[in-house]
């Protein structure tokens, strides 16, 4: 019996949180297959097919998918699940608000937010803003689970997968999409950028005009903290947190960001973090590879200067 | 319309939570206990509506032991109406909460049921979605606005990279994101008066679900640390020691 994983795309590719969610089932060393949702998905599924690891694709296009709701994702995978050992997604806002709603059809538990799979039916997964790993066993006959995309390696490209097309079901008509609004930036997607630069409350109105100019340098992602975004210094879809998106480039460099718990559980796992800080004592400091004590308003600058040498 | 607010009681945000030595628990006995951040704006949002007009009646829930009456003496002083413990014992997991929840909805029959995106104790963000499944209704997850308008609720959803609106046909299942209300703070003489108001207590046991855990924790262990880092004296010694990282 082989593993279900519920892809994202942007109509023309995968997202990378799916490529790493597809070298998570490696973890079952079973066959995997692909559910790709959408409307005129050629493109996007010839993209799947050569995902490292995929037997097939399974394409599920209709022009009511083009903005797939919850309500009709979840159905097509609780149609699809019953094959299936293991179903899973990366902790996307587009899995965690369909994989619940798929599980509960199923009338099944699920596990969110796993960063590790110790055995076929054991994961680690976080609490209390990451102070707490929980190793939890799930004995149900299928096995749901979204998956911390940063935790674990990206499947890389070369695979052979056959695609096959699977009719859509009517709309569940209890949901109707009306638009979207999504932020345009030439810089790299927040939760699989190589580097993010991150500010906190402090910078005020000056957020993107000091970190900006880093981000561009670095070729980063610019992150906030959530008392940043209260404030309306930055967008929220960059809020990185417990409750904002989780990060773990290979450097991250934190402004004016004091380092609180929530703060912590969405970045603690880059691989080099710096910290830029006035207050000496900031908890920040505990998980920095390299702290500045120093004004950011000064020392930002300065560093985009040197690393422009 | 009648709205139901399901909040539940966790461990304040601002406690630094500590493992049982047996890894069994987290440690609540003597800890601070809160509303769940996420409820608080879902209660807030639900008091906002009836301001409005849109709503006519509040109704909060909880599920747990008698102390969780407290969450709901919260949510009175705020401004709901009525107030719902179902009283459950032992260990809930997300489906047998929605099931719960479920029982709830059928007795109460509200148009609208709010809820928190995640608990901030668990982290596991799926009893909503969960509700509306097994309710067979729309749902609005991560609401940063809703509107009520012509038989539909409107919701403007965070998600990743921006945000998206969704009309759902009610009743509905919405869950609460951090901009979706500021909650108001509780005046001393309203939580006094929340005490005198009556909370209705069901039994779980009699709703006849079954809510028996489904997964099995079978230990809570700390996150592996981080070693020990160094501070640098300039930024000059701080991009030295980032291009010896090799990651600039
Ligand atoms: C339920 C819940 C969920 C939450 N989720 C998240 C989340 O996902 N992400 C998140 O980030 N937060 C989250 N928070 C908020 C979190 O608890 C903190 O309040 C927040 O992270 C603090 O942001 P901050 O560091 O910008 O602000 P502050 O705490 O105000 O800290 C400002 C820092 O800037 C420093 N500073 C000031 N001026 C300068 C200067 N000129 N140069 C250098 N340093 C300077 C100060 O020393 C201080 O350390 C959550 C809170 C709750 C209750």
């Amino acid at each position: 019996m082989s593993v279900l994983i519920l892809a994202e795309h942007d109509g023309r590719q995968l997202k990378q949180a799916t490529r790493q969610a597809v070298g998570a089932a490696q973890a079952w060393g079973a066959p995997v297959d692909l559910l790709l949702l959408g409307s005129d998905t050629a493109t996007v599924a010839a993209d799947a097919a050569t995902v490292a690891g995929v037997a097939r694709v399974l394409r599920v296009d209709a022009p009511h998918l083009a903005h797939p709701l919850a309500e009709d994702v979840a159905n097509v995978i609780a149609n699809l699940a019953r094959d299936y050992k293991v179903v899973l997604a990366a902790h996307t806002a587009f899995a965690k608000s369909a994989l619940p709603r798929a599980a509960a059809l199923l009338d099944v538990a699920m596990v969110a937010d796993a960063v590790a799979i110790t055995a076929p039916n054991t994961y680690v997964r976080p609490m209390y803003a990451g102070n707490v790993h929980a190793t939890v066993q799930n004995d149900e006959p299928i096995q749901l689970l979204t998956v911390r995309a940063t935790a674990f390696a990206a499947a890389g490209s070369g695979g052979a997968a056959t695609v096959t097309t699977l009719a859509a079901p009517a709309p569940s008509e209890l949901a109707r999409w009306v638009d979207e609004s999504r932020s345009v930036s030439d810089r790299p997607e927040l939760a699989s950028a190589r580097v993010v630069i991150s500010g906190g409350r402090s910078l005020g109105e000056r957020f993107e005009a000091v970190l900006g100019p880093l981000a561009q340098q670095l070729g980063g992602a610019l992150g906030a903290t959530r008392a940043a975004v209260d404030a309306g210094f930055a967008p929220n879809d960059i809020q990185v947190g417990q409750t904002g998106t989780v990060v773990a480039p290979e450097l991250y460099i934190a402004a004016g960001v004091s380092g609180a718990a929530q703060h912590l559980a969405g970045m603690k796992d880059s691989k080099v973090i710096v910290a830029i800080n006035l207050d000496p004592d900031a908890a920040i400091f505990q998980v920095a590879d390299y702290g500045l004590v120093a004004d950011l308003f000064e020392a930002v600058p300065q560093l985009t200067a040197a690393l422009k040498n | 319309m009648k709205a139901l607010v399901a909040v539940k009681r966790v461990v304040d945000h601002n406690v630094h939570v500590h493992i049982k030595p047996d890894g069994s628990a987290v440690e609540t006995a003597g800890v601070k206990m809160s509303v769940n951040p996420f409820d608080e704006i879902a209660i807030e949002a639900a008091l906002r509506l009836k301001e409005s007009g849109a709503v006519s009646e509040i109704v909060a829930v909880t599920l747990g032991e008698a102390a969780s009456q407290d969450v709901l003496r919260h949510a009175l002083a705020m401004g709901v109406d009525r107030a719902v413990l179902v009283e459950a014992h032992g260990e809930l997991q997300p489906l047998g909460v929605a099931k719960l929840l479920q029982a709830v909805v059928a007795r109460e029959a509200p148009q609208l049921v709010l809820l928190g995106k995640q608990a901030i104790d668990d982290d596991a963000g799926q009893v909503g979605q969960m509700l509306a499944a097994r309710l067979g209704v729309g749902q609005g997850t991560f609401a940063s606005v809703l509107t009520v308008e012509g038989g539909e609720v409107r919701v403007v959803r965070e998600v990743d990279g921006g945000t998206e609106t969704v009309a759902l046909k009610l009743p509905a299942v919405i869950t609460a994101d951090l901009r979706l209300a500021e909650p108001r703070f509780v005046k001393l003489p309203n939580l006094m008066m929340a005490k005198k108001k009556p909370i209705d207590t069901i039994a779980a046991d009699s709703l006849g679900v079954d809510y028996a855990p489904r997964l099995k924790q079978l230990k809570l262990a700390e996150p592996p640390q981080r070693a020990p880092g160094v501070k640098v004296g300039s930024v000059a010694e701080l991009v030295q020691k980032l291009r010896e990282a090799k990651v600039v």
